[in-house]
C-alpha cells in the first residue's frame, strides 16, 4: 500500500521515522517516565510498561507538573526517547525537553502538531515519517 | 499571532549579550511559542529550583551554560540541593549521589546565582516586593510569591527558570499579566475544628483547594484574619503539592484580596465550594497513611523550611522528657546562622533535634535505611514522602509531633 501524507505545525525541527505509539492517556514525563530504560512507569497509566524508545510517541496533550524536561532530555541522552513527538496541543514542557536534548546533545526528537481530523488515521498506521523544517511540518505515514 | 521581540531581544539571541544568555534566548522563545506568549517582560529577579540531581542531562545544562562565559542578569536565589554543603556527614546515600548533587549546587554558584538553597526564599533577604515581575521555580515558593506578597510569576520549571534569570527576561502569559489574576472559584470554610491550630487549619485547606480546584485561582472566605505568614506558606505549599495551584486569594488577608470582589477581578466563579470542620478532619486524616499509635522511626518538621518564628514556637514544646526518636528540622542556612546567633543550637541538639540546612528530608538520603514511619506537620512532606522515600507517613500538628517523638509512636492530643 501507498503512503498517505499529512500536514503538521513544526513545534521543534527535525526529522524521523518509526513504529507509532499512541497513549491513551496524557503523561507526565516526570514520575512517568522511566529515563534510564524508556520504559512508562506510571502506575494508574494505561500503557504502564510500554516503552517509548524509537516510537513516532503520539500524545494530545501534556500533563500536570511543571517539571519533565528535564526527564524527557535524560531519556533522549541515554538514547531512550521517542524518535518523534507528535500532539494536538502545544505543550511547553515537551518542547523545552526536546529543544535541550538537541542543544546539548546534537539529538534530534522533532516535535509537530497534527491535526485533529488526521489523529486517529496517524494512529492506524504501522510507522510514520516526520519532516519538521522551518516552514512547516509533512508526516508520510505508512499503513 | 506571531512572538514579537524587542531590540533587547534580539542582541540576546544574536549572542551581543554572550554565548549563555543567547542559548537561553533560544529556548525561551521555543517555550513563548508554546506557551502562546507574545511578547517578553523584564523580570526582577529568578529563583532556580535546578539543583536536585536527577540526571546527568540537568548537570550537562548548567555547565554549558558556564562553558559559554554566562552569569545571570537578574538577583538569582537557589532551590534546595540533593545535599547538606554544611553538615555532609548526615548524608547515607551512595558516594556518587553524594558528589553530583554538591557538584550540581555549586555549579549553580558559578552562574553568579547565590548560595541560599532554600525553598523559603521569601523568608529571606531577598523577598521580593509586591507587584514585582519575576521568573521562579518550587512549587511552594510560586504560590507564596503570587498569594500573600503579590509579586507575579508563572509555575516555572525544569530549565525555563534558569533560561529567565539568564536573560532578565520572561514571557508575557499566565500570572504575570493582571486579567490572569482574578479568583475562578471561591471556597467558603464554614466551620473549622476548634482543637485545631492555624497551621492545622491552613494545610486541611490547602490539600483539599489542590484537589478539588484544578487549574483554577481560588478565592478563600472564612479564614482567621489574624493568619499568620507561617500558615499562608503552609496553605500554599498543600495546594501546590495536592494540585497545581500557584495563587490563591484569602480574602481580608492576603494582599490582592481586601474583599471578594476585587479578589474575583471581574469574572463570574466556575466553582463553590463550602468547607466545614468534618471535611477538613477528613482531609488532615488522608494525609496519614500510618495508623494512631504506630511505631515511629523519625520526626520531620521544615517543609517547607522552618521560619525563624517556627523555631520560636518549637522551642518551649521541647522542655521536658528528651525524645527517644530523632527530629529533622529542615531550614535555611540564614536561619541556622540566626539559630547560631541566639545559641539556640546546643539546647535543639539537646533535645535531639538535627537541623538540616541547604536541602530536605524528603529530596535527601539522610534517614537510615528501614527507618519505619516518619511523622510530620507538613501537608507538603506528606504528600511526597511515601512516593520519594518509600515510608509510611503520618500528618499531625506540631504539639502531636514533639508528643509523638518522646512517646516513639504516634500520639494524637
Amino acid at each position: 500500500m501507498s503512503a498517505r501524507a499529512f500536514d503538521a505545525v513544526t513545534l521543534v525541527p527535525g526529522s524521523a521515522s518509526g513504529p507509532v505509539l499512541k497513549l491513551d492517556e496524557p503523561l507526565s514525563f516526570w514520575g512517568g517516565l522511566d529515563s534510564a530504560t524508556g520504559t512508562i512507569i506510571d502506575r494508574l497509566h494505561p500503557q504502564r510498561g510500554a516503552s517509548v524508545t524509537g516510537r513516532i510517541l503520539m500524545m494530545p496533550g501534556g500533563r500536570g507538573s511543571s517539571s519533565g524536561s528535564a526527564t524527557l532530555a535524560e531519556a533522549l541522552r541515554l538514547g531512550r526517547g521517542p524518535a518523534a513527538i507528535l500532539m494536538l496541543e502545544r505543550d511547553a514542557i515537551v518542547v523545552v525537553g526536546a529543544m535541550v536534548a538537541a542543544e546539548l546533545y546534537g539529538l534530534t526528537c522533532p516535535v509537530a502538531l497534527a491535526q485533529g481530523q488526521d489523529w486517529e488515521a496517524l494512529a492506524a498506521s504501522a510507522s510514520l515519517t516526520l519532516e519538521a523544517g522551518a516552514n512547516g511540518a509533512a508526516i508520510s505515514a505508512v499503513p | 499571532m506571531a512572538l514579537d521581540l524587542s531590540p533587547f531581544d534580539r542582541e540576546l539571541l544574536g549572542s551581543a549579550h554572550g554565548g549563555g544568555a543567547a542559548f537561553a534566548m533560544r529556548l525561551l522563545v521555543r517555550f513563548a511559542e508554546a506557551v502562546d506568549a507574545r511578547s517578553f517582560i523584564d523580570i526582577e529577579a529568578a529563583h532556580i529550583d535546578g539543583c536536585l540531581y536527577h540526571g546527568r542531562a540537568s548537570l550537562d545544562f548548567v555547565e554549558r551554560m558556564i562553558d559559554l562565559g554566562g552569569k545571570v542578569r537578574v538577583p538569582t536565589t537557589l532551590n534546595v540541593g540533593s545535599v547538606d554543603l554544611i553538615h555532609p556527614e548526615l548524608f547515607v546515600g551512595t558516594k556518587a549521589d553524594a558528589e553530583n548533587g554538591a557538584r550540581l549546587m555549586r555549579a549553580h554558584l558559578e552562574l553568579g546565582c547565590a548560595p541560599t538553597f532554600t525553598c523559603a526564599p521569601y523568608q529571606t533577604a531577598w523577598r521580593p516586593r509586591f507587584g514585582a515581575q519575576i521568573a521562579w521555580g518550587e512549587s511552594n515558593a510560586i504560590a507564596f510569591a503570587n498569594s500573600v506578597i503579590g509579586a507575579r510569576t508563572n509555575r516555572y520549571g525544569d530549565f525555563i527558570d534558569l533560561c529567565c534569570a539568564m536573560t532578565g527576561r520572561a514571557p508575557a502569559y499566565g500570572l504575570h499579566l493582571t486579567e490572569n489574576r482574578g479568583a475562578r472559584a471561591v471556597v467558603e470554610i464554614v466551620s473549622i475544628p476548634e482543637d485545631w491550630d492555624d497551621e492545622q487549619v491552613a494545610v486541611a485547606v490547602g490539600h483539599t483547594i489542590g484537589r478539588r480546584c484544578g487549574g483554577l485561582v481560588p478565592a478563600i472566605v472564612g479564614l482567621p484574619s489574624g493568619l499568620s505568614e507561617d500558615a499562608l506558606k503552609a496553605l500554599g505549599a498543600a495546594a501546590a503539592s495536592s494540585g497545581a495551584v500557584a495563587l490563591f486569594h484569602v480574602v481580608g488577608v492576603t494582599p490582592e484580596a481586601p474583599d471578594l470582589e476585587t479578589a474575583c477581578g471581574g469574572f463570574t466563579p466556575e466553582l463553590r465550594l463550602q468547607l466545614t470542620a468534618k471535611d477538613l478532619r477528613e482531609a488532615a486524616r488522608s494525609l496519614s497513611s500510618a495508623t494512631d499509635g504506630a511505631s515511629l522511626g523519625a520526626v520531620s518538621l521544615g517543609t517547607p523550611h522552618f521560619s525563624i518564628d517556627q523555631f520560636v514556637r518549637l522551642m518551649p514544646l521541647l522542655g521536658g522528657e528528651r525524645p527517644v526518636i530523632d527530629i529533622f528540622v529542615n531550614c535555611s542556612r540564614a536561619t541556622l546562622e540566626e539559630l547560631r546567633k541566639r545559641g539556640w543550637e546546643e539546647r535543639l541538639s539537646a533535645a535531639r533535634v538535627t537541623l538540616v540546612a541547604d536541602t530536605c528530608v524528603y529530596v535527601s538520603a539522610l534517614l537510615r535505611a528501614n527507618v519505619g514511619t516518619i511523622m510530620t506537620n507538613s501537608g507538603k512532606c506528606a504528600y511526597y514522602a511515601p512516593g520519594n522515600l518509600g515510608v509510611e507517613i503520618a500528618y499531625g500538628s506540631l504539639a502531636e509531633c514533639v508528643a509523638s517523638a518522646r512517646a516513639g509512636k504516634v500520639v494524637r492530643l
